[in-house]
């Protein structure tokens, strides 16, 4: 017997909490707001009261430099609600800060993953496998054309081509919040500690990446480089600014992104790309495949990505689904 | 296959032609014989496994993975080849590729029977790029943007010889080319191509985009629209080539049984028919001529109610006597001369357009349309003929196109550089007045015209005006207002509005412009000439 779960309503602009009247990553400003990460498509500002964990209000600020009714929850710590439904934050593996939102009422239990990985990952927290009676989880990878290669290939093909060309530089385009800071624990991970070059939209968030204890070495801006200094040496700046002017400066680089939608060829070229990394912040199709075996759910509601995919894969596997057509998540900038 | 594989992938995300130049030529220049030769020859689509077709790879997935799931895949990825080496399990065994030779000796050994259980053999000792490269190279569908002018261009590059003579000794050498890199890359003498009835590279036009030329110097002639041929007749064998240089003599026997002299001829093919030269020995519009195209045989009632010909715009070599150096005039005069003791039923002469100046041609040009011809070329009366296109030697100078408002309809996502993109739009006209309550009735279907820019705003538009979704297909909310440009309009029983449109393309994206001002069918029906 299905059981009913009226007390958690999905609208387009996000996930309603109805006991409690709060909203997970709603996509406008609302009374009480759950966030899972500092992502912008799934943390705007102007809400009333903002419950995230530290590093994720720490994120908030630094973008849209307002924190009121801020309030700041640990890993593992569980928030009382009205309503008597109980919130708990618990590791998401996707970047600095990111949780699954776990919430219980009345005997039953909703894990909201918000964007996740299963990897390792330097900069985060790994995701944390939690039972539940209902999976609420992206599919943004949701193909199963999408099997990422583990991290290190990727950035061992990176390395590889940096010392082919001490001529040159290797200009990633990295997500400034977290792909970036990952490449470069990465990249230090795998022996390389020459100074990395930032576009000046990083600079701020690798800082705050550092002040929470994620080391990334010596980093230096591109603005305050000339030329000479960045031959050999890695760049890294927004994918935006990849065929942008301001690449002009650099010394003939070759473009690199660092993308899970690099697997797919034609997806690398509409992005001009000649290096393509596929190094992703969130689950490819085994990881979210599995999860849901992991889980075991008796439902699983799919948010935002190749829904279409997943939900075909629930029906194959005898598994309860739905797709929640949520509205304003974007997928394209991992 | 790993070096092949590595190319493919350098070449798929290298954007500039000479550093794919240099990619190529590379490649040509390090690796051996016969390898590079395959690798030419699947770079060129000059490979064919009989036995493994699209619909193998297809057939293929379908034992390893749901439909439903394959389906979405390979519409996302929109390559049917790169979808399966993703999707292909990865072996447990560590690879050990085949040298692409040996993959080419195994794929061409394979039958219907056993394909299913061979090609996955190959595939499992490859990883993603290299399955991505064998199916690539078995299917024959390279689409990487490798045209064979380029490839042939880094061939010339790798052994530092001249392009036309790659162009020349190419035809009628078989893969791996063994005699042909013999040639460039050890000095070995050029395979004899001399009683063959051999393809030669085509002399081409650039568009006149504005600007007047001095008829003085320039010959002009009507750019008739049929297909341009080249007719080959040496050691007793006739063959007709298209502009590709495919050989589609099969398909237009009473053209290849005509010809009685040693000649190659460039003309125009097309049938009979009452436009494009008059009632009296014309031809019929390009519609009449597509219903024999692309038929490997043709039947006798075929050939009777849609008899080919060919109009000659020039001759290249005669009797063994090649003229492709002699300037066009002298040519000319050879053709002219030549024609009276052809077949006057399979070939006549595309005339010089006689004008007094240039003011006189434009106004000849503009009543083009009304005969169906596709607009007037330019020919320098000095020039030889030469293989490619050169500045300042032939102009096409096409008449204007039309134009209609339409309707977008419909999008579908596109293959290659556009998938993920809606880039395949089918849109309509009023059939009636809207506001009384006409329909839209789809009229045509174009993927071009538009900007890189304009593709992503076009993109987000569809997503955020689709009203209903038919597999891959979107139907939007009939907002948009294209003004799409066309060549010409013909009678078809194969589309619901009665109309086919030849060559459209999105010229302006009209925001602006409210759908319900949008064409009807009547505007374009008035424009057809069959």
């Amino acid at each position: 017997m299905p059981r009913d779960f009226s007390w958690i309503r999905p609208e387009p602009w996000g996930i309603h909490v109805v006991p409690a009247d709060c909203w997970i990553d709603p996509a406008r400003p609302v009374d009480r707001a759950l966030i899972t990460h500092g992502h912008a498509d799934h943390a705007r500002g102007g809400h009333g009261t903002t419950m995230a964990t530290r590093e994720t209000l720490a994120i908030m600020k630094l973008r849209y430099a307002t924190d009121d009714g801020a309030v700041p929850v640990a890993y593992g710590e569980t928030l009382t609600l009205p309503g008597a439904v109980s919130a708990t934050w618990i590791p998401a593996g996707h970047v600095l800060g990111s949780a699954q939102i776990l919430l219980e009422h009345a005997g039953e239990r909703i894990v909201v993953t918000g964007d996740f990985k299963r990897r390792p990952d330097p900069t985060c927290a790994a995701f944390e496998v939690t039972p539940c009676d209902i999976l609420v989880t992206e599919a943004t990878f949701g193909l199963p054309v999408f099997r990422h290669p583990p991290a290190e290939r990727e950035i061992c093909k990176l390395l590889s081509v940096l010392a082919a060309n001490p001529e040159r530089c290797v200009l990633v385009g990295a997500y400034a919040l977290g792909k970036a800071q990952r490449l470069i624990a990465e990249l230090r991970q795998a022996g390389h500690h020459d100074v990395i070059w930032l576009h000046g939209a990083m600079e701020k968030m690798c800082r705050l990446y550092e002040e929470h204890g994620v080391n990334l070495g010596e980093l230096g801006l591109v603005s305050d480089a000339n030329k000479e200094q960045l031959r050999g040496s890695v760049v890294v700046a927004p994918p935006s600014a990849l065929n942008d002017r301001w690449s002009r400066r650099l010394p003939d680089p070759v473009t690199a992104m660092a993308s899970g939608w690099m697997r797919v060829r034609q997806r690398a070229r509409q992005r001009m790309v000649e290096l393509p990394l596929v190094i992703s912040d969130h689950a490819d199709w085994d990881e979210l495949t599995q999860t849901v075996v992991d889980i075991d759910p008796s439902e699983t509601w799919i948010t935002h990505g190749r829904e279409e995919a997943m939900l075909r894969w629930c029906q194959l596997n005898q598994r309860r689904a739905r797709a929640l057509a949520l509205v304003g998540y974007e997928d394209e900038d991992d | 296959m790993e070096a092949f594989a590595r190319l493919l992938d350098a070449l798929v995300y290298t954007r500039s032609r000479n550093a794919k130049l240099k990619l190529l030529a590379d490649y040509l220049h390090d690796t051996p014989d016969p390898d590079r030769g395959w690798a030419l020859a699947a770079l060129t689509d000059g490979l064919d496994f009989p036995a493994v077709k699209s619909s193998t790879i297809r057939n293929l997935m379908s034992e390893r993975i749901d439909p439903v799931l394959w389906t979405l895949s390979r519409d996302y990825v929109g390559d049917s080849a790169e979808t399966a080496s993703l999707l292909w399990p990865e072996s447990d065994t560590v690879p050990s590729p085949p040298s692409i030779s040996e993959a080419v000796g195994h794929l061409s050994r394979m039958t219907r029977a056993n394909v299913m259980t061979e090609l996955p053999v190959l595939l499992d000792r490859l990883d993603a790029n290299g399955r991505y490269a064998l199916l690539k190279l078995a299917t024959g569908a390279m689409r990487i943007g490798i045209s064979a002018r380029l490839a042939k261009t880094a061939f010339a590059q790798a052994f530092d010889v001249a392009v036309e003579d790659v162009e020349e000794h190419w035809h009628g050498q078989q893969p791996p080319y063994t005699e042909l890199f013999a040639w460039a890359a050890h000095g070995a003498p050029p395979p004899d191509t001399e009683n063959l009835p051999l393809f030669r590279p085509f002399m081409l036009a650039h568009p006149l985009d504005e600007g007047e030329v001095d008829l003085a110097e320039f010959a002009a002639e009507w750019k008739w629209d049929g297909i341009r041929v080249q007719v080959v007749r040496a050691g007793g064998e006739t063959r007709v080539y298209s502009r590709s240089g495919d050989d589609i003599s099969a398909t237009f026997p009473e053209i290849t049984q005509a010809l009685e002299i040693d000649a190659v001829l460039d003309g125009e093919l097309l049938v009979r028919g009452s436009h494009q030269g008059g009632a009296e020995g014309g031809a019929a519009s390009f519609n009449a001529l597509q219903q024999r195209l692309g038929r490997k045989t043709v039947s006798k009632r075929m050939r009777a109610e849609l008899p080919a010909f060919v109009r000659l715009y020039d001759v290249l070599i005669l009797e063994g006597e090649d003229l492709r150096e002699r300037a066009w005039h002298e040519r000319r005069d050879r053709l002219e001369a030549l024609v009276a003791d052809l077949d006057t039923e399979r070939f006549d002469l595309s005339q010089v357009i006689e004008a007094d100046d240039f003011p006189a041609l434009a106004a000849l040009r503009e009543r083009a349309r009304d005969d169906a011809i596709e607009g007037v070329m330019l020919k320098r009366r000095a020039s030889p003929y030469v293989a490619g296109r050169k500045t300042g030697l032939w102009y096409k100078w096409k008449r204007d196109p039309l134009l209609v408002d339409c309707v977008l309809m419909y999008a579908q996502r596109g293959s290659g550089k556009r998938s993920s993109f809606y880039s395949d739009y089918t849109f309509g006209c009023w059939d009636g007045d809207p506001d009384a309550g006409a329909d839209l009735l789809p009229v045509g279907k174009a993927y071009f015209g538009f900007t890189d820019e304009e593709l992503k705003w076009l993109d987000r538009y569809v997503r955020n005006h689709t009203v209903d979704r038919f597999g891959p297909v979107r139907e939007t909310d009939k907002s948009l207002v294209f003004e799409v440009a066309f060549d010409s309009v013909h009678a078809s029983k194969r589309h619901k509005s009665g109309l086919a449109m030849r060559f459209p393309r999105i010229n302006r994206i009209r925001a602006d412009k409210p759908a319900h001002e949008a064409d009807r069918i009547d505007a374009l029906r008035a424009l057809v000439r069959d």
